[in-house]
């Protein structure tokens, strides 16, 4: 029996082996092997991104502009799939047989354990039909977001739309990350900062059915998402879809203000496009078709388009030439068509008259007045010096460089000066003569509408300008943007009375040329416009305000290849002046008349287009 | 003298305490591991560790009962309480209720008994009343009937089947051994045991062959595996030992060989005439069949969740891990992964000792035995917790196959904590006695 005794040694040994042989590996696992616990935190912790919803675009009457409509991503859990009837998912989602597979494989290679995007953006209505049989196929789920809705469908240009980022623009932002949608062009991109808030992260625990448990260390690591800040814009939103309606099948723009704060009150390109086109999954394909339209949809014309401002110019030439001195109230040129053409119409006696009558050869003594002013014996060098003093006039007037308007991508248009001319004569190479059509409006001076309705507007104000803005508020509607500013012409205010009185004579007066803008009670003081275009007919503009007396509104129209400017520009800008002043329509048949013309030799194009577009 | 006061005095200080710490830290870490804020009283049966809270109040009731009673009483009635198991064994595989596939529960009300659990003191019991009649251990006759003292309720226990529980009785093997039993069998029986667990998991797919582009099937690449090993021993012999000796070595050798092919076969053979459920349910308890996503899960999420507990552990009712059900069975079989996860390194190894503390203190009792009967049974509560803390903690750990046994005081289950209980209770009892026998 003594030599069993001493088996209890082994037994002694065996245990004590198994423990110490447990605690070098409970070591291992625990102390040496980092690999466990981060395994664990890779399983069983999430980094959830919390989106604060993008913040509404109103109109000026709290209409919604931009609103937000929820659609549904469909995540994949990899470990979680069982059993997948790959054809059956191919059906549901309509989604390709050997995309579903791809997809599966992507997501696997990206994690077993977290869920990966297999199926964007389905519609609210699609989801519905889908969810009911989601069930059938496990690991797979829908998670809501939300997409970019126009309820209605107006001001694409204005409201620009929301596109992916670009890779670029990841590395050089790093609040962006791949798959983030940013603003592009209009108030989305300008107010990208506002509109989107501020992302939040949330670290969460999930349990093995990928539920949220809770916080992580009780959320110390979380950072909270702020909301997108609310767009209160000045649009009226029924003027918008009346100056969209009447320009459709023409091309040109329409730009309407509020004189009184440079608050912009519509803003209309033509042609347009839905914007509700560039939303979600069709976003792509539409992008293209737009991109290569004949008619190019997607340039904005209203803040783009460089145009010659034909007579709306002579607003101008008359109000410097009245503050130089050059010229008096009561000074009449007579219409010598062999200067420059005119159209047949008595002698202007006074600058009123000449502003009703749209006298070229007038005009051409003005601006001849205005550059050669005598100031130096030597012809090229005195109208280097007149022509120094214009250009700083006109720029007063908000002309030559663009408008601080807070949409991206602006024009500013051009106006010549000494500089420009000698880099295209050479020094004291040219003189008035070279340069005389600048005088009407025509030559190598450019403008864009935006810059021709701010005319309008320092006319209706008598000398001075509000800064043009879309926003009027941001947040909330009583908070007023306040980097608008004031500026004052280098005109003196007391000159502007009477060329404002040849513009009521425009509209209101036997030989005026804009008989067609009158609105039934209300006093419209306008000027038309007429720009020589070589490539076709002739463009068309007009810029208005109303009342007379205390002006609430000012617009430019803008319509090309559309002949004389009293025709078609004029009328479209009574009538919208008339919603905005009225909120009602007086002239139905006039609306008709507009609607339905088609100025666009090759409208078939977009006549196609629109039949073909498709909505989400 | 009062007898309570002489058992209050005389029984083992270190064994009563590490039985109560151990049962206290096991409660503690079931209510971690199950908690829930909707459900925090102590009692609410709803919860785990409710249900725990009564069974411990059952035990300690159970084993004060034990301690009163004389172990005179235990040793004569030894053999009609095995009889007792035995007949209760027979009896759930005739009208027990089926759990996840097993045949081993008695309903009662709510609570479940699991009548294997108690065929452990039995066996101990009846073993150590055989092998205490005995002089020696030599006869053939003796070893059948130790053999099948403990192999009977194996038997009926397979029939359930509950693999895990049965497998629990190799424990009694280590008592032969104490008691005289031939090393080399008890060798022969941890290779056998070995070989069945990696024919039962390698069966179940195919391996390539080094080199050759050959794909074999399981059982056959075992016995290939083990083929070269013999031939790398068969050349080690013949290059380092003497010549004289060698014919005997290579005799062994391919006794062996031949055995173990044969065994791995057979097993084989047997596993295959089995039914498909009873397959399925073999290969459950291997851990081979609850996971749909590949050998390993489940050691693979313990492991995951034991490793991320660091060297401190992440603290009382952190473990996310666990908490969030991401290691299967983990207020059971795993319970050992809340202790990882929240305690860490140092609660692990706290853990391992006491276990190794109160199965040497057991070791430690049985030595100073001068009754034959209380040495060896004491030796067998030694080694089924021996076989438990093995089997159980090795297996959250990566070390050993995945066996469904408990964690002595530490699992979910009544039944299972009862017995520990009675096994460990009778053990205090009979070595408070010790100094009876001098009178
Ligand atoms: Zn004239």
């Amino acid at each position: 029996m003594n030599n069993l005794d001493e088996r209890k040694f082994v037994l002694i040994a065996a245990v004590l082996f198994v423990c110490a042989v447990f605690i070098l590996r409970l070591f291992w696992l625990q102390v040496v092997d980092t690999g466990w616990a981060a395994r664990a935190a890779d399983i069983s912790e999430r980094k959830v991104t919390v989106f604060p919803s993008r913040g509404l675009i109103y109109d000026r009457h709290g209409e919604l502009l931009v609103a937000n409509t929820p659609v549904y991503d469909i995540m994949v859990v990899p470990r979680e799939v069982k059993d997948l009837d790959t054809l059956g998912l191919s059906t549901l989602l309509n989604v390709p047989l050997d995309q579903v597979r791809e997809r599966l494989h992507k997501a696997r290679e990206y994690s077993q354990w977290k869920p990966s995007e297999f199926e964007r953006q389905i519609t609210a209505e699609q989801y519905a039909a889908i969810s009911v049989h989601l069930y059938k196929y496990p690991g797979f789920y829908g998670q809501s977001r939300t997409l970019r809705a126009y309820p209605p469908h107006v001001a694409a240009h204005m409201l620009g739309y929301l596109s992916e980022v670009s890779a670029r623009k990841v590395e050089q932002d790093p609040y962006y990350k791949p798959g983030d949608v940013i603003g592009v062009g209009g108030l989305e991109s300008y107010y990208e900062k506002e509109l989107r808030g501020k992302r939040g992260v949330k670290y969460v625990v999930v349990d093995v059915h990928n539920n949220v448990q809770g916080r992580f260390k009780g959320g110390q690591y979380d950072t909270l998402a702020h909301e997108g800040k609310n767009l209160y814009t000045g649009i009226d939103l029924k003027m918008q879809e009346l100056g969209e309606r009447l320009m459709r099948n023409k091309k040109g723009s329409i730009v309407a203000l509020d004189p009184r704060t440079g608050e912009v009150l519509a803003l209309v390109s033509s042609p347009t496009y839905d914007p509700s086109l560039l939303v979600g999954r069709v976003r792509n394909t539409n992008y293209r078709t737009l991109q290569q339209d004949s008619l190019v949809p997607l340039f904005d014309r209203a803040l783009q388009a460089q145009y010659p401002p034909g007579s709306i110019f002579k607003l101008v030439q008359a109000a410097i030439a009245l503050d130089e001195g050059v010229i008096n109230l009561n000074t009449s040129f007579a219409c010598n068509k062999s200067l420059v053409g005119c159209h047949a119409h008595p002698d202007a006696r006074n600058v009123e008259e000449a502003v009703q009558m749209s006298c070229n050869p007038y005009f051409y003594h003005v601006f001849k007045r205005e550059i050669e002013q005598g100031k130096d014996p030597n012809r090229f060098k005195d109208a280097a010096l007149g022509m120094a003093t214009w250009k700083t006039y006109m720029e007063s007037f908000g002309l030559g460089h663009p408008p601080a308007l807070d949409l991206p991508a602006a024009k500013g248009g051009s106006i010549p000066g000494v500089d420009y001319y000698n880099r295209m004569y050479g020094p004291l190479q040219w003189a008035f003569s070279t340069i005389y059509s600048l005088s009407i409006g025509q030559g190598e001076v450019l403008v864009v509408p935006t810059q021709m309705a701010n005319l309008a507007a320092i006319f209706a104000n008598r000398g001075y300008y509000y800064d043009p803005h879309v926003v009027r508020a941001i947040g909330s509607p009583d908070s007023l943007n306040k980097h608008v500013q004031r500026h004052e012409t280098m005109v003196d205010d007391k000159w502007f009375p009477p060329i404002v009185e040849g513009m009521r004579r425009v509209v209101n007066e036997p030989g005026g040329t804009a008989r067609r803008a009158r609105i039934p009670g209300i006093t419209v003081c306008g000027k038309t416009g007429t720009a020589q275009n070589p490539h076709g007919k002739d463009h068309a503009v007009f810029i208005a305000f109303a009342p007379m007396e205390d002006p609430k509104i000012a617009i430019a129209v803008y319509v090309e290849n559309s002949g004389f400017g009293g025709t078609w520009a004029a009328p479209i800008a009574s009538l919208c002046m008339e919603q905005y002043l009225t909120d009602s329509i007086s002239r139905p048949e006039l609306l008709k008349e507009m609607e339905d013309a088609n100025l666009i030799a090759t409208e078939k194009n977009y006549v196609k287009f629109v039949s073909k577009r498709r909505r989400q | 003298m009062n007898p309570r006061d002489s058992i209050i005095r005389n029984m083992d200080k270190p064994l009563v305490g590490l039985y109560l710490l151990l049962m206290a830290m096991g409660w503690a870490n079931i209510y971690s591991a199950a908690y829930d804020p909707d459900h925090a009283n102590l009692f609410d049966t709803a919860r785990e560790y409710g249900a725990q809270s009564i069974w411990i109040c059952v035990s300690l009731l159970l084993g004060a009962g034990i301690l009163l009673v004389h172990g005179e009483f235990f040793r004569n009635l030894a053999y009609p309480i095995y009889a007792f198991v035995l007949v209760l064994l027979v009896l759930v595989l005739l009208v027990g209720r089926e759990v996840n596939g097993a045949k081993a529960w008695f309903g009662v009300g709510g609570f479940g008994i699991q009548p294997a659990e108690f065929s452990k003191f039995a066996t101990a019991l009846a073993l150590s009343k055989y092998l205490s009649g005995l002089k020696t251990l030599q006869e053939v006759r003796s070893r059948v009937i130790a053999a099948m003292l403990i192999l009977l309720p194996v038997a009926l226990i397979l029939l359930q089947p509950d693999t895990g529980t049965a497998l629990v009785s190799g424990a009694f093997v280590l008592v032969l051994y104490r008691e005289g039993l031939s090393g080399n069998i008890l060798l022969i029986a941890i290779m056998a045991a070995i070989l069945v667990v990696l024919s039962l998991i390698m069966k179940e797919s195919t391996h390539a062959i080094p080199f050759t582009g050959w794909e074999m099937h399981g059982q056959y690449f075992l016995i290939f595996l083990l083929g070269v090993f013999c031939l790398l021993i068969f050349l080690f012999v013949r290059k380092f030992v003497f010549k004289h000796r060698r014919k005997r070595i290579y005799a062994y050798l391919l006794f062996a060989f031949l055995g173990s092919a044969a065994f791995i076969s057979s097993v084989d053979r047997l596993v295959d005439r089995m039914p498909l459920h009873q397959q399925t349910r073999i290969r459950v308890l291997l851990g081979l069949e609850y996971d749909p996503r590949g050998y390993g899960y489940n050691v693979e999420q313990s492991k995951t969740a034991i490793g991320s507990g660091g060297l401190l552990g992440k603290g009382y009712k952190q473990g996310t891990f666990t908490k969030y059900k991401y290691v299967p069975m983990q207020s059971t079989d795993f319970i050992f992964c809340t202790v990882g996860e929240e305690w860490g390194f140092v609660g692990s190894t706290v853990l391992v000792l006491l276990f190794g503390a109160l199965i040497l203190r057991c070791i430690q009792v049985s030595e100073r035995q001068r009754s034959r009967f209380t040495r060896i049974y004491a030796y067998c509560v030694a080694s089924i917790f021996f076989l438990h803390l093995m089997i159980n903690v090795g297996m959250a750990i990566g070390l050993a196959p995945v066996i469904g046994i408990p964690l002595p005081f530490f699992s979910y289950g009544g039944s299972s904590l009862i017995g520990f209980t009675v096994l460990l209770a009778i053990l205090v009892r009979l070595d408070a006695e010790r100094l009876e026998h001098l009178r």
